[in-house]
């Protein structure tokens, strides 16, 4: 810095020196902060690669087109078979962790309003029992959880012949979990259809009339009457069409094993019920603390324009709590898709505990690791890019 | 929004049990019809829990206590952790002298789990008499300890400096000194049980402190290299499941290294546990400062700090005060996440219930008691602390202004 001229010696301005110029400093961390992230990095990609040439550690993605020879339990999709390749192994694995995740988070929601809805009730009991299972739930370790679920109820259930049945319709035992299911018929895509425009007709009949209503202030009754199309054309359906669309398949016990229905390992049964209960408690304070964010002025408002308690609910209580409940929402769905990972602890073949035995079987550590990781970064990324969709939405309703 | 003013107190009525049955339970129609479908379901489940009780065998857990608490830790090394013991239960015993609330719920769980041992029927666990008045000698400490609280050395920052040195003491006594007849080393292969779990979850939580407010800080650094470096590893860690973490960090972080080093497998459970955690600690802390209003930073440019003075002395210990609630938090989850080290092959309080169980045949009914009983032990640890975190937020006043 150049020193300036000034009339007294003693006040002559010097200058920021060096060490204390903010622009020197940043420029120094800018520098330093940058060779030591350059010099990590170098560090772990050299090491890496000379125990690739030392140790014979193969790091390339050919292996995924060769034949993975190992079993898996269970796929959805895929028929998986021992001789389809390491990709194919990887995407069955794949397919496992969203078929969990996608049936969890659905009823993960389900119970989160249902208790924590149940919490707010004004029946003490009701209030008090929801109270004790999110504090039960909550402060047990999942993976405890999944335990005492697979291994505490499911492997302590009785053997095929004495299974534990719920009248026809549903039997537990030691194998899994066997359900009544449908069957289709040569009628089912026609009954489909109808179901599909009831449903349209129904939306249809419920936003004309409802308008109608708001326009003329004449009931309409624009709920029921949607109401009506969209359970009584299905039914005219059924009893029209020439076969019956879908018949009921019930699990019937054969000479080893239980024939028909729906199938479920135990293993599969055990994660979604730890993960729906898990993240079911979770949701349920995000419901409540959502629901009573919303001003007490807005309900007593509510009542005083005469609606009624379902009707505050509806139209004012829930579309302002959900723009509380809808982020840590979303968040809590992420945390069951990357908790579903857990199921490795007892047996159940989703992405991870595929990968880890391809880890074994064809030696490629790294770029396994990768793919798990790269996995679970876009399903991540998923999330975040529907929620901020959603920021952006309700960004756009505020004041 | 909270009204400024104080509510006034409104007159306190007290109803009678039948007036308090009406107003609570049969209000209306669908309360009674709930009420008695809610009686019902706990009928149901009172008589399946005693049913269960009356032939629950609980073997697998009485005759190997030493094992959930401890692991394989050598019988004749145990005083160390006994030692250990007595530091946290005297620390603990000043912290409620002079914290009061906010530490409580942690001294009465001393001492009823220290009453428990000591005073638990022979019939149902064993425990030699120097165990027993080692508990009660315990529980006596605590007592001190408060009473040292109370008195004038209690001072706040004092009882944090202890806690701080606490943990290093704590460790080397565990671990012991190399070439040492007196405090041999113990390998961590022995270590196991819920000491394991605690140990991971405090060192994971103060080593993962100091890393977050680094990557906080760089996160909103005007310097791109720093602030990219801080986004992406925040991101990455916080968009992968723990036991991928974990994974890395006892597989493929050997293969990072050069041959000839070879790293324990609890320290890298333990970097594994520390980096995912930091990640979030990271963002707990940058949620304070971003509440930290700007003011604040003009105040201090005003009175002529520089940029780093600014943070270090102004901005982050009003930033770190704010969140603390939010740090116990991760701490009750932290806890609860360090039984995933099991599926790296460490034995914490789960693994060992899973071994005893393998390794016990005759054992293979009784599943069901083991792992109730391993939940309720993390439920009595993790309900306390997540008690106490409620006092702490009341104390530090946070989100009530």
């Amino acid at each position: 810095m150049k020193q300036r001229e000034g009339r007294i010696p003693i006040l002559t301005y010097q200058g920021i020196p060096l060490w204390r110029d903010d622009r020197v400093i940043k420029g120094v961390v800018q520098v330093v902060s940058a060779i030591i992230v350059v010099g990590f990095l170098y560090f772990f990609i050299s090491n890496i690669l000379t125990a690739a040439e030392n140790r014979g550690l193969a790091l390339g993605f050919d292996f995924l087109s060769e034949a993975a020879g190992f079993p898996i339990g269970e796929s959805v999709f895929i028929q998986y078979d021992p001789s389809m390749s390491f990709g194919q192994a990887f995407a069955v694995g794949l397919l496992n962790t969203l078929k969990v995740s996608l049936i969890g988070v659905v009823f993960a929601t389900l119970v989160g309003i249902i208790v924590g809805v149940a919490r707010l009730s004004t029946n003490w009991l009701l209030r008090s029992i929801a109270g004790v299972y999110i504090e039960i739930v909550r402060n047990v370790p999942l993976l405890v959880l999944l335990f005492f679920i697979f291994f505490g109820v499911f492997q302590q259930l009785p053997d095929v012949q004495n299974s534990f049945a719920i009248g026809d319709l549903i039997f537990l035992n030691q194998r899994g979990v066997y359900m009544a299911w449908y069957l289709t018929t040569g009628s089912t895509v026609t009954w489909a259809i109808i179901l599909a425009a009831a449903f349209i007709l129904a939306m249809i009949a419920f936003v004309i009339l409802g308008s109608y209503q708001v326009r003329t202030g004449r009931s309409t009754y624009p709920g029921w009457i949607a109401l009506g199309i969209l359970i009584g054309l299905p039914i005219i359906g059924w009893f029209i069409l020439p076969e019956q669309p879908l018949n009921l398949d019930l699990p019937v016990l054969g000479k080893f094993n239980f024939v028909g229905g729906l199938t479920l390992t135990t293993q599969f049964t055990a994660l979604l019920i730890g993960l729906i209960f898990y993240t079911g408690a979770f949701i349920a304070e995000i419901v409540r603390a959502g629901i009573q964010a919303v001003s007490k002025g807005q309900v007593e408002a509510a009542k005083s324009i005469g609606l009624k308690p379902m009707q505050s609910l509806r139209l004012v209580i829930f579309p302002q709590a959900l723009r509380v409940v809808i982020p840590p929402l979303i968040s809590q769905y992420l945390n069951l898709t990357k908790n579903s990972s857990l199921a490795i602890a007892i047996g159940y073949p989703d992405m991870f505990a595929v990968g880890r035995i391809m880890i074994n079987q064809a030696g490629r550590a790294v770029p396994v690791f990768i793919m798990i990781m790269v996995t679970y970064l876009l399903l991540s990324l998923t999330y975040s890019v529907i929620l901020n969709l959603y920021n952006r939405r309700i960004a756009f309703v505020e004041r | 929004m909270e009204s400024i003013t104080p509510e006034v107190l409104r007159p306190i009525r007290t109803l009678g049990p039948i007036a308090w049955l009406r107003r609570n339970l049969f209000n209306n129609w669908y309360n009674v019809v709930l009420t008695f479908i809610v009686l019902g379901v706990i009928y149901k489940v009172l008589i399946g829990l005693i049913n269960f009780l009356l032939q629950a065998n609980w073997d697998p857990v009485t005759t190997r206590p030493v094992l959930y608490l401890v692991g394989q830790y050598p019988a004749e090394e145990l005083w160390r952790i006994g030692l250990a013991v007595f530091i946290i239960s005297f620390l603990f015993g000043i912290s409620w002298g002079n914290w009061g609330d906010l530490v409580q719920t942690f001294a009465y769980l001393i001492i009823a789990g220290s009453a428990a041992a000591a005073f638990i029927p022979s019939t149902i666990i064993s425990v030699s008499w120097p165990v027993r008045i080692f508990f009660l000698v315990n529980i006596t400490l605590v007592f001190v300890g408060r009473a040292v609280g109370r008195s004038r050395f209690g001072k706040p920052r004092t009882i944090l400096i202890l806690w701080l040195i606490s943990l290093p003491i704590v460790i080397i006594l565990i671990y012991g000194f190399a070439q040492s007849e007196f405090m041999p080393v113990v390998l961590t292969t022995l270590w196991g049980g819920l000491m394991v779990n605690l140990l991971l979850a405090a060192i994971g939580i103060a080593a993962s402190f100091p890393v977050g407010v680094i990557l906080a800080l760089g996160r909103r650094s005007s310097l791109p290299v720093l602030r990219w470096f801080c986004i992406g590893f925040i991101e990455i860690v916080r968009g992968v499941p723990l036991i991928t973490i974990l994974f890395m960090a006892s597989i493929i972080l050997p293969l990072f290294l050069p041959g000839d080093i070879r790293i324990d497998r609890l320290i890298r459970a333990l970097i594994g546990i520390t980096m995912f955690s930091a990640a979030y600690m990271a963002e707990n802390i940058r949620g304070g400062l971003q509440a930290i209003p700007l003011g604040q930073y003009d105040a201090a440019k005003a009175i002529g700090l520089n940029s780093t003075l600014t943070t270090l002395l102004i901005i982050l210990p009003q930033a770190i005060r704010l969140v603390i609630p939010a740090i116990v938090g991760q701490f009750i989850a932290l806890f609860k996440d360090t039984t995933l080290v099991l599926i790296v092959g460490l034995l914490e309080i789960l693994g060992v219930g899973k071994a005893i169980l393998g390794g016990n045949p005759q054992w293979v009914t009784s599943q069901t008691e083991v792992y109730l009983f391993v939940a309720a032990a993390f439920w009595v640890f993790t309900f306390s602390l997540s008690r106490s975190s409620r006092h702490l937020e009341k104390a530090l006043g946070v989100g009530e202004r």
